[in-house]
């Protein structure tokens, strides 16, 4: 930490100098966005900007006036009134009035920007800590959404590339021109679900459904990310929106049903093989970094008090059936999710795996996707 | 307990005279002296206001460059919500309640608070509860990390059990209020000098009187969401919990319908201040008195209607918007009526600019951008935009540091003298002055831009494109403040009695009646109750 600190502190000059250099490329203002509703918005926002920049400049115009003019040292003898009817009743009014002219397109667009109705299609947007899951009311699509950037590039192991902390492993993809409603929930704690070139930004409350829609012309890719607090890595939720061509979005929807299809089959495949140990550790590697390391950490060790360590204690060292109940099912009021449908059951098995015998714990145990199964089946 | 209030009671009666006070610990802890009270309210609201801006330090400092450098993401939420309960509940309040004890009384000629022992006890419970607060950071898991919000089912479900520490802390920290508010009220309407009737209160009575309303009327709102979430999560009921029949947004809508009034709570006063300071530096009386206390009135008022416009995404009925989008838009009309009040109070005066009112036009000018970018974050469509990224976190930053606190600190400079019988150093207030001004502006002003290029808040970390702007903000954090270490040097000098003797009335153009006593105050003053004409 002292090593980091003097860093920082060194590397302080030379950081507000860097502002100037590449200030062109800096967005200083709301984005104009890519759908008819995130125009008016912005146009809304300029007008309202303006009209406030208007007034503030007249007060403060009069305020440094008298400030230039009528000071003591200026020998200058103080005026004695202290009312005046007219005058204030002008600047009661004419506020209202300006009110009034912004309310009139506010509610305009306001009215716009609830209506749902007449949607072409409709995707089922879940928050839960930390990532989203899409799921496609029109045809046969689900899948999670998770931050793609790697833990090295946030604790500095690895360089920063462009879109760090705003990228995914799976995108939400829709078709150009069509009218997307979106329903947005959550499983645990509220999220918000906020993309600023769609202007949507609409909260993701549990047990509850928001809607909200929008309608991209042109392809292209948008990020966003989650904008209610929602706990330790409320930073690491983003959304991406790949907006496509309705025929490449078919292809893609077609090309995605195949996939759901085809890890279907393979998870009935793999419930008839063993895996070796080797395998099983090194893709339950895989999987503790990307799902469980958020809260359990990389190293196991757990966050005291929050998050429980898998090091030697509890669930990752004693009963089996208990652990593969835990990754399947959740712990209802906490923060552990269910991953039935995050993870194939060859996933489950290996992450487990992986978090019996790593850091020391050696078990030895080796866990199977036919126990997962055969646990799936006892369970329902 | 019993033998304590026979002790002291029999000490006053045994040396009935003036200016006898116990020495020592006992003066502090035993006293119902106004003037103490006033003073150990203003002493730890500036501890707390160093503890809470050490924090946004650490927050600073994390977001310096992107990427996790010096905190964990959990420590950090830590800090934000820590940082906000401190400045809200431990700083700004105390302050104001410190100097309503301090100067109400000498205000209004009356000789102490209505209920002096319950003051004492109202100042009392507050270390205490800030203790419980901070001592949850040494529990597992650490303290609340949830934001000062408290948002359920995050404050519930998800929490550590550092939350029945913030629970409890927070029902102590209501009782104060509400019996430091019932103190104001209750001396307002009682112990006004002879001839002072209401329509001749100075505006820092006014404000105050109506803010005290605005006080019994919402902590006790805030004691029930509190309770809410303590019996959600420790006994089982479901208030805000749709798997039992409740509702996470319930929640929201408790906590704002005290949340936004608190907001008022906590700059109606600075309006007094702001009111009181501007006319004596100008030579001039105040322009619009009447209008004044009735725009205050009326902001009181319409606080109770506006709440919902920190919800806009929760996902209301559009009807539910629009009500509380014009309801919001409306508070400009008075905020703007206070505004070019005080501006034409200043036209055609004969200004000077001792300490008090550089800070005093420093709070028109930067509370007035706060409220500009408030009718921006009023109208719903744009809302969804700003809401929760850094334009919220500038905006209410320029109401409540450049607006609550730059009022507090004026109000500081401009009755030290009466506290301390002496004059404070003017090259370290203008140095005060002046670095905080600069600095404050580094801090907030360019968060204004990095939330409309869609940085959220409360985030640790964020996209390469904030970097450069978040490097200024920080800078700009830490000369702010550092800066405040120079008003601490400022007041620790005038406490230490050095300094020019200050006399009874040291601005020229100041009215009122705390101008007619000396300065220092003396302990007792106004045994003989003054004639106002």
């Amino acid at each position: 930490m002292n090593v980091r600190l003097t860093s920082l502190l060194l590397g302080l000059p030379a950081l507000f100098l860097a502002p100037m250099a590449h200030a062109d490329s800096m967005q200083l203002n709301l984005t104009r966005g890519v759908t008819d509703i995130s125009e008016k918005v912005y146009n809304l926002h300029m007008l309202v900007f303006w009209i406030c920049v208007v007034i503030g400049v007249i007060v403060f115009a009069a305020m440094f006036w008298s400030i230039l003019r009528h000071r003591k040292s200026r020998g200058v003898t103080p005026a004695k009134f202290h009312d005046n009817v007219k005058v204030e009743i002008a600047w009661t009014v004419i506020p209202f009035l300006i009110l009034v002219a912004m309310a009139v397109p506010a509610t305009i667009t306001l009215i716009e920007m609830d209506d749902t109705s007449d949607s072409d299609m409709s995707v089922l947007v879940t928050g839960s800590q930390w990532r989203w899951h899409y799921s496609y009311l029109d045809y046969d699509i689900e899948f999670m959404s998770n931050m793609a950037t790697p833990r090295e590039q946030i604790y500095g192991r690895l360089p920063r590339t462009e879109n760090y902390l705003l990228e995914v492993d799976r995108p939400m993809v829709v078709p150009t021109g069509k009218k997307i409603r979106l329903l947005i929930t959550s499983d645990d704690v509220i999220h918000s679900w906020w993309v600023p070139e769609f202007a949507v930004k609409k909260d993701a409350n549990p047990g509850y459904i928001n809607e909200a829609w929008f309608r991209v012309d042109e392809p292209g890719i948008f990020r966003g990310q989650c904008a209610e607090l929602c706990g330790r890595d409320h930073a690491f939720m983003p959304v991406v929106v790949i907006a496509k061509d309705p025929a490449d979005f078919e292809a893609w929807a077609q090309g995605e049903e195949q996939r759901l299809a085809d890890r279907r089959a393979e998870e009935e495949r793999l419930l008839g093989m063993e895996m070796s140990k080797d395998e099983l550790m090194q893709l339950g590697q895989q999987i503790h970094m990307s799902q469980c390391a958020a809260c359990h950490q990389p190293n196991g060790q757990g966050v005291p008090g929050v998050f429980p360590g898998l090091v030697g204690q509890g669930i990752a060292v004693n009963d089996q059936t208990a652990h593969i109940d835990v990754v399947w099912n959740g712990v209802s009021g906490s923060a552990m999710q269910s991953f039935r449908n995050t993870l194939t059951m060859s996933e489950i098995a290996a992450v487990i795996t992986y978090q019996r015998n790593a850091w020391g714990n050696n078990t030895g145990d080796v866990v199977q996707a036919a126990d997962v199964h055969h646990f799936s089946q006892g369970n329902q | 307990m019993s033998t304590v209030v026979t002790d002291t009671h029999s000490a006053h009666d045994a040396h009935d005279h003036h200016d006898h006070k116990p020495t020592g610990i006992k003066r502090w802890l035993f006293t119902t002296n106004h003037k103490d009270i006033g003073t150990m309210y203003l002493w730890f609201s500036f501890i707390m206001f160093l503890v809470g801006g050490s924090m946004a330090l650490m927050i600073r400092a994390e977001l310096f460059q992107p990427g996790m450098q010096i905190v964990d993401p959990h420590f950090f939420n830590q800090m934000t919500t820590m940082h906000g309960v401190i400045m809200v509940f431990g700083a700004v309040m105390p302050a104001f309640v410190g100097l309503a004890n301090w100067m109400i009384p000498l205000m209004i000629g009356a000789p102490d608070m209505a209920l002096p022992r319950m003051n004492n006890w109202s100042f009392w419970i507050l270390p205490f509860a800030f203790m419980i607060m901070l001592s949850s950071f040494f529990m597992p898991g650490g303290a609340p990390a949830f934001g000062w919000t408290f948002y359920a089912p995050l404050s519930t479900t998800y929490s550590t059990d550092s939350t029945a520490l913030f629970v409890f802390s927070m029902h102590i920290m209501g009782m104060s209020s509400i019996m430091g508010a019932i103190n104001v009220i209750v001396t307002i309407m009682n112990m006004r000098a002879p001839g002072m009737t209401y329509m001749k209160m100075p505006l820092f009575v006014w404000t105050w009187f109506i803010t005290a309303f605005l006080l019994i009327a919402v902590m006790p709102v805030l004691a029930g969401v509190v309770t809410m979430v303590l019996t959600d999560k420790y006994f089982g009921t479901h208030f805000f919990d749709a798997a039992g029949g409740g509702d996470p947004v319930l929640f929201q809508h408790l906590f704002w319908f005290f949340g936004h009034p608190e907001v008022y709570i906590m700059i109606l006063p600075s309006f007094g201040i702001v009111s009181a300071i501007i006319p004596a530096f100008a030579r001039k009386p105040l322009f619009g008195y009447a209008s004044m206390v009735y725009a205050t009135a009326s902001i009181a008022g319409l606080s109770f209607l506006v709440w919902a416009h920190h919800m806009f995404t929760t996902g209301m009925p559009t009807f539910a918007s629009l009500f509380f989008m014009y309801m919001t838009m409306l508070i400009a009309v008075p905020t703007g009526v206070k505004v070019f009040n005080w501006v034409t109070t200043m036209w055609r005066g004969a200004m000077s600019f001792e300490t008090p009112m550089l800070f005093a036009i420093a709070f028109v000018v930067l509370f007035t951008i706060g409220g500009l970018s408030g009718i921006m974050l009023a109208i719903t469509p744009v809302d969804y935009q700003y809401h929760d990224t850094y334009f919220v976190v500038a905006h209410f930053h320029y109401v409540l540091v450049t607006g609550a606190v730059f009022s507090i600190m004026a109000a500081a400079y401009y009755w030290l003298p009466k506290w301390s019988g002496v004059m404070y150093d003017d090259f370290l207030s203008k140095l005060h002055f002046w670095s905080s001004l600069i600095s404050v502006n580094i801090l907030f002003f360019p968060m204004h831009f990095v939330g409309l290029a869609g940085m959220p808040r409360r985030i640790p970390d964020y996209a390469l494109q904030f970097a450069d702007i978040n490097a200024i903000v920080s800078i700009g954090g830490f000369l702010f403040g550092f800066s405040q270490l120079i008003f601490l040097a400022v007041v620790v000098k005038a406490a230490m009695k050095k300094g020019e003797p200050a006399p009874a009335k040291p601005w020229e153009g100041a009215e009122g009646l705390e101008w007619t006593v000396p300065s220092p105050a003396p302990y007792h003053t106004f045994d003989v109750p003054p004639q106002v004409k």
